[in-house]
């Protein structure tokens, strides 16, 4: 019964995947009408599922576990499943191969709630493993284009040597250590230098995934080949479910060398902050231009992570949530436009307010929300985050980051600039959007708005990271 | 019994790992990259396999580590290779160097 209530989440993934893999088997040509609406049927009850309470504890001797926050995390990330799952009709109803496509996102989010409630490091790895290699199958989605091989290829090399760097850490922890029990391991730890070589190659495996600046290479070449909604469900979901296990292994199980992860850190995000505004400036096309910004966001997280404070982990987790509703919200529009006009750079976006207010002010509220102003909700993330991080009371940082934040309104602005008010000649003509898509966006404006007028919100993630 | 020092393996490994590496990086055929990338991952579970025999003898962590580690690692290549094989259906070619459509 235990076992019931606590892997609600997982064994209510592993069911969906069981029922899409008969329905395939029992397949007699139906269409993709069908299947669309079964699956996001499915999605809505698991969505649903996932928001109810779980009880806390751990199963199999400490190799599951389940926390609160972990359990506020997985309910977020089935909500962002279920709105990228909406947006994405109109590309799925072209592609051949819906039932495949579901299986692999719907095994991507299983490895991640694992990786979410892992108790030891080979359930990490595991788990880890679990959430990369269908993610390189769906970026392949396209099956007859160039770029979309090109970017599997990268993304599946890549990653792979990266967790040989993360497992060749993990050896080191467990050679110095004998455990690979994630609570023994935190007893034990200590700043010698095989815990330190160890931990950071460690933190190679989880930087690559998030594409902190050394290990960014990969990011944006991938974003622009991979479908659309793949790109989507890469930048937010992938990240999110890593952002917490990252804080849950830097506070929970590396705390005793943080003097060490936090020079680490500090430099870090100081160097992804200005190499993703840099970039981010000079793209042209639109998914490049949202790899950039979204690496910029993730050298905030860090700053707001070195605060090592309950702080430091309520910020960053509440700028999961603004973060993921606003880049859903930003690629749900690049998806429809690129779906039906085929454009994707930031000058065919010209003039697009004037035909599509909708997709436009959509548009336009995100990118205010990843800029971080006022109204919406970025701002309110911003400023924990800052905060967070001052509490050490180092300033440089802080006003590094701030400047940063200055420098990334010029590339948001530029964009609202074209959408709103340059004139163009052949803009983008009246789309009709379905309704999955118009639903998707609603909810994602929705959330932007009330994370960012709500206390509440703020207050109960503040609760559920007392446990970490 | 244990004739050979740890720290002999320990040697052996951290070759390996050097020379997939060195592979990875300098290779342009991607089957030659999957190939280094096997290298890195026998270097990390001999390193598992010695600790475990070694220094830590209580217990078979170590040991199931690296039997996941080569299931996971033939997962991975299996995946990698059918990508390969519609990179080659697309580009004519398995070089990494050809495949250079998005730049920064």
């Amino acid at each position: 019964m235990d076992l019931i209530l606590m892997m609600k989440n997982e064994l209510m993934l592993v069911f969906i995947i069981v029922i899409l893999l008969v329905m395939k088997v029992a397949d007699n040509g139906r269409s993709s009408g069908y299947w669309i609406g079964v699956i996001n049927v499915l999605l809505i009850v698991n969505c649903i599922i996932d928001w109810l309470p779980v009880s806390e504890g751990e199963l199999f001797g400490g190799v599951y576990k389940s926390y609160a926050l972990g359990n506020f995390g997985k309910s977020l990330l089935s909500t962002g499943t279920l709105l990228i799952s909406l947006f994405s009709t109109d590309w799925l109803k072209r592609c051949q191969h819906i039932a495949e496509f579901y299986l692999l996102m719907i095994s991507t989010l299983l490895g991640m709630f694992f990786m979410i409630s892992s108790g030891n490091l080979l359930m990490f790895y595991l788990s880890l493993e679990l959430s990369t290699i269908p993610l390189a199958a769906m970026c392949n989605f396209g099956l007859t284009e160039r770029k979309s091989g090109e970017a599997a290829m990268k993304l599946i090399l890549s990653s792979a040597f990266s967790s040989c760097l993360m497992l060749m850490g993990i050896s080191f922890l467990y050679g110095a250590s004998g455990t690979i029990n994630f609570e023994v391991l935190s007893i034990i730890v200590q700043e010698t230098p095989l815990y330190i070589m160890g931990f950071v190659l460690l933190f190679v495996g989880v930087a690559f995934k998030l594409s902190v600046v050394p290990f960014h290479l990969w990011t944006a070449d991938v974003y622009e080949g991979a479908p659309v909604p793949v790109t989507a469900f890469l930048s937010v979901i992938s990240k999110s479910a890593m952002i917490i296990v990252f804080s849950f292994l830097l506070y929970h199980v590396f705390g005793s060398l943080y003097n060490s992860w936090y020079l680490l850190l500090y430099v870090l995000s100081i160097v992804t902050m200005i190499t993703g505004n840099v970039f981010a400036i000079r793209q042209e096309n639109m998914k490049r231009f949202l790899a950039f910004s979204s690496i910029t966001q993730m050298g905030y997280i860090l700053v707001g992570i070195s605060g090592s404070s309950a702080e430091g982990v309520t910020s960053s987790v509440y700028f999961i949530v603004v973060y993921l509703f606003s880049n859903i919200a930003a690629f749900g529009v690049i998806s429809q436009i690129a779906e039906k006009s085929g454009k994707e750079t930031i000058s065919s976006y010209k003039g697009l307010a004037k035909h599509n207010p909708f997709l436009a002010w959509t548009m336009a509220i995100a990118l205010f929300s990843l800029a971080g102003i006022p109204p919406t909700a970025g701002f309110f993330g911003k400023i924990f985050l800052l905060k967070a991080g001052a509490s050490k009371g180092d300033l440089f940082l802080i006003t590094i980051a701030a400047l940063n934040m200055i420098v990334a309104l010029y590339y948001y602005l530029r964009v609202i600039r074209a959408m709103f008010m340059d004139e163009n000649e052949d803009s983008i003509p009246v789309l009709h959007s379905g309704a999955p898509l118009k639903v998707a966006l609603a909810i994602c404006l929705i959330g932007i708005l009330i994370t960012g007028f709500s206390g509440p919100v703020y207050e109960y993630i503040f609760t559920l990271s007392n446990g970490i | 019994m244990n004739s050979i020092p740890l720290i002999h393996f320990l040697i052996v490994s951290t070759a390996l790992f050097f020379i997939g590496v060195y592979g990875f990086f300098t290779r342009i055929n991607m089957i030659t990259m999957l190939m280094s990338i096997e290298l890195i991952l026998n270097s990390v579970n001999i390193n598992f396999v010695a600790f475990n025999k070694y220094l830590h003898p209580e217990s078979n962590d170590g040991l199931f580590f690296s039997l996941f580690i080569i299931a996971i690692a033939a997962a991975e290549a299996a995946v990698a290779i059918a990508i390969i094989i519609n990179l080659y259906r697309t580009h004519s070619t398995i070089d990494v160097e050809d495949a250079n459509e998005m730049k920064l």
